[in-house]
């Protein structure tokens, strides 16, 4: 039976690019008064256009439904109007045209410790995070020693959170979160900070309440998670919705979307996050024994992985790292351009310029299937400069591997060419 | 319609005609959403409790500065107006005199210079979770309000003082009409704070302004000098401000001295209800986007 406990009709949502006037009162007022008189802007350079009236549109035209019950996943990448989607759902900003229509409380895994005042003690943080969620005072009453429990810091609930660690913090800050018992949950992995611990805690968290038949919303970049905990995905692309399919299928057009030419992933300026500079990503390629680019690699022979990227100012400790993982989120290997002592000692530090990191897979390595190249750039335990743990896709072709005799499946990640030897005795 | 039910009965009911939320771009400039606000209740007698707990936490005399501030502005006027300056307090002991006027103003001011932080103050709040934001702004002034109550039990206190010691002071009927004025302080601070909240969200110029008009405001209010010691001609500029009557009808109630003018009184409800539409139409019309300007 359908019953849609969301309905999101045409939403559109525009940001105004740069800054909105100057910010204080006095300038405006000048720029205001050069446009009455005929003048040009005063805070514009001289040859620089006017930029006024410039939108960047985070969403367009975005319509979907959820049922009541279902785990749906958002995917898309860094910009394509994700976390804009959860903003308005949760009512934190509202969307420039289109309408939502929502049944039920909606909470969100963000929301955790939103509200918690460092001088109230655990208690008094307690009512009033719950308060902030939306809980009435006799809901969290009756929910108490539920959260408390959950928590497990009752010995120091007396206590000004201030003097908390801040593990004791995040368990109390998410027991209220997770007490709130919403009809409509929406998990922002990307968000959600936190360890690996906290982090798994949410993911529980999300499967519990799914199993108790309630709405998930799931934003991940971790495409296992995706394909682990949702049967349905939605897939965003600068602002558009481009898909709606089986997670499967979602997760597939999105590894090896957005890539106009396969076996190739370039990086626009509006995919780079501002705090990668001077770090900046250009393009991660595969290609086969020919050079050519290629998304499909035979088993039995060798490849090669590059990536270019420039320095905009010289970088100390830098390493270019790749990650191949299978497509079900695996991790195969981890290796970085420096992990030879020696080279480390020759390109640890890089001037500004332009580079290419290259590296080859040796032949009979990975097994037949479909893989995810992820690359990272950083200075170890300084900064990490820029991070996309799923970049390309590619496949591995196993024709003329071991074993392809037998047409059987054969498990495992590695398809190496052994030296069996047998002997009579 | 706008409306979010936090019972599950509602939400379980089936039947796709029943949303609980509708999340549109614009809202009827007059949909307040007070059924919500109502619905925050609890909400906001937390704000309170957390604003009153919070602010002497750590501070050696605690709650006792609610009554200190009060008494060193007092005795500061007493000197510097009363003493150096020499100007008129309508037959009034000095001290009395200053004290109404601080105590009473205290709560205006408060409210506006608080009220006008709500944006800028609770952004990160705001930028994740969504509660009815006047809720904020509401649960100041209800902060103020017991802060009001001790500094006002303490002027009483003063007054049954100055009365045992044979001053002649002449609290009156009036005296009723407090509630009145204390919700009309409220209203005009409200409305303008929120007013001004509403503007600092892209003019940060406006918080500095504040605090400084909010000083100024003071000395065209009859606050440290009676309304009769004005000259007919700067009599209306200080009429023209909506807080002149509220001080006035105060200082009457409880001391007798001063004047009731009905025409005044009415004139600032006036201009209190003006404000306070004006204010929260801005602030609602704000809340919807700030989040995309901050």
């Amino acid at each position: 039976m359908s019953d849609p406990v969301i309905i999101a009709e045409n939403v559109s949502k525009a940001y105004r690019l740069g800054q909105f006037g100057s910010g204080t009162l006095t300038t405006d007022l000048k720029v205001w008064w050069a446009k009455v008189r005929g003048k040009p802007n005063p805070l514009l350079k001289i040859g620089q256009e006017e930029l006024d009236g410039e939108t960047l549109w985070a969403l367009r035209d975005v319509s979907f439904s959820v049922e009541r019950g279902m785990v749906l996943g958002i995917i898309g990448r860094n910009g394509a109007g994700k976390s804009t989607i959860l903003k308005i759902l949760s009512r934190v900003t509202a969307p420039t045209s289109g309408l939502v229509k929502v049944k039920g409380r909606i909470a969100s895994l963000l929301e955790v410790g939103t509200g918690f005042h460092p001088e109230l003690t655990g208690r008094e943080n307690i009512y009033l995070n719950g308060a902030i969620l939306g809980m009435k005072k006799v809901e969290v009453d009756s929910k108490f020693d539920e959260i408390l429990d959950f928590s497990e810091v009752e010995q120091f609930i007396d206590t000004p959170v201030k003097r908390y660690s801040s593990g004791m913090y995040v368990r109390l800050a998410f027991a209220v979160a997770a007490h709130l018992d919403p009809e409509i949950l929406v998990v922002d992995e990307v968000l959600a900070v936190g360890d690996a611990e906290f982090q798994k805690k949410c993911l529980g968290k999300m499967g519990a309440v799914a199993g108790e038949g309630r709405t998930v919303l799931f934003v991940s970049h971790n495409m296992s998670s995706i394909l682990r905990l949702t049967r349905e995905s939605i897939v965003l692309e600068k602002g558009h919705l481009v898909m709606r399919a089986s997670s499967a299928e979602a997760v597939d057009y999105y590894l090896s979307g957005g890539n106009p030419e396969a076996g190739e992933r370039t990086w626009e300026d509006d995919e780079i996050p501002a705090e990668a500079a001077p770090f900046r990503p250009i393009a991660l390629r595969l290609r086969d024994q020919a050079g050519k680019i290629v998304d499909t690699v035979r088993s039995t022979e060798a490849f090669k992985i590059e990536m270019e990227y420039s320095l905009a100012a010289p970088v100390t400790g830098l390493r270019i790292g790749i990650y191949i993982s299978t497509a079900r989120g695996e991790s195969v290997l981890t290796s970085f351009d420096t992990d030879d002592q020696k080279r480390f000692e020759k390109h640890g530090s890089r001037p500004a310029g332009h580079y290419v990191s290259g590296c080859v897979m040796p032949p009979d390595f990975l097994n037949g299937g479909r893989y995810t190249l992820g690359v990272n750039a950083s200075s170890y335990r300084v900064r990490r400069y820029f991070m996309d743990e799923q970049a390309l896709a590619f496949n591995v072709d196993t024709s003329g591997a071991p074993g392809m005799q037998w047409s059987e499946n054969r498990p495992g990640v590695l398809r190496p060419r052994l030296e069996w030897k047998i002997e009579t005795k | 319609m706008t409306k979010m039910a936090i019972g599950k009965s509602e939400s379980l009911e089936k039947g796709s005609g029943k949303w609980d939320m509708i999340i549109g771009p614009h809202r009827n400039l007059f949909d307040l959403r007070l059924r919500e606000l109502w619905q925050a209740r609890d909400l906001i007698v937390l704000f309170v409790r957390r604003d009153f707990v919070s602010v002497y936490k750590q501070t050696i005399l605690g709650p006792l500065w609610y009554l200190i501030q009060p008494l060193l502005t007092t005795i500061t006027f007493t000197v510097i107006f009363g003493n150096i300056a020499k100007l008129p307090t309508d037959g009034l002991p000095q001290f009395l005199f200053y004290m109404s006027g601080t105590v009473i103003w205290t709560y205006f001011a408060s409210c506006l210079t608080k009220t006008s932080e709500t944006f800028v103050n609770n952004a990160n709040l705001f930028g994740k979770v969504y509660f009815p934001r006047l809720a904020v702004p509401i649960s100041i002034l209800i902060s103020n309000l017991i802060a009001f109550t001790i500094q006002f039990g303490f002027f009483l206190a003063f007054m049954g003082y100055f009365a045992l010691q044979g001053t002649q002071i002449h609290p009156n009927w009036w005296m009723l009409f407090t509630p009145v004025l204390l919700l009309m302080m409220a209203g005009l601070g409200l409305g303008f704070g929120i007013i001004v909240s509403s503007v600092t969200t892209k003019y940060r110029d406006l918080r500095f302004l504040v605090q400084f008009g909010a000083q100024l405001l003071m000395y065209i209010t009859p606050v440290i000098y009676p309304m009769s010691s004005i000259s007919h001609k700067y009599q209306v500029l200080i009429q023209f401000n909506p807080m002149s009557s509220v001080v006035e009808t105060f200082r009457y109630a409880f001391l007798g001295a001063g004047t009731v003018d009905l025409r005044q009184l009415a004139y600032s409800f006036g201009v209190m209800l003006v404000v306070i539409i004006i204010g929260v139409v801005m602030f609602n019309r704000v809340e919807a986007t700030f989040m995309d300007t901050v």
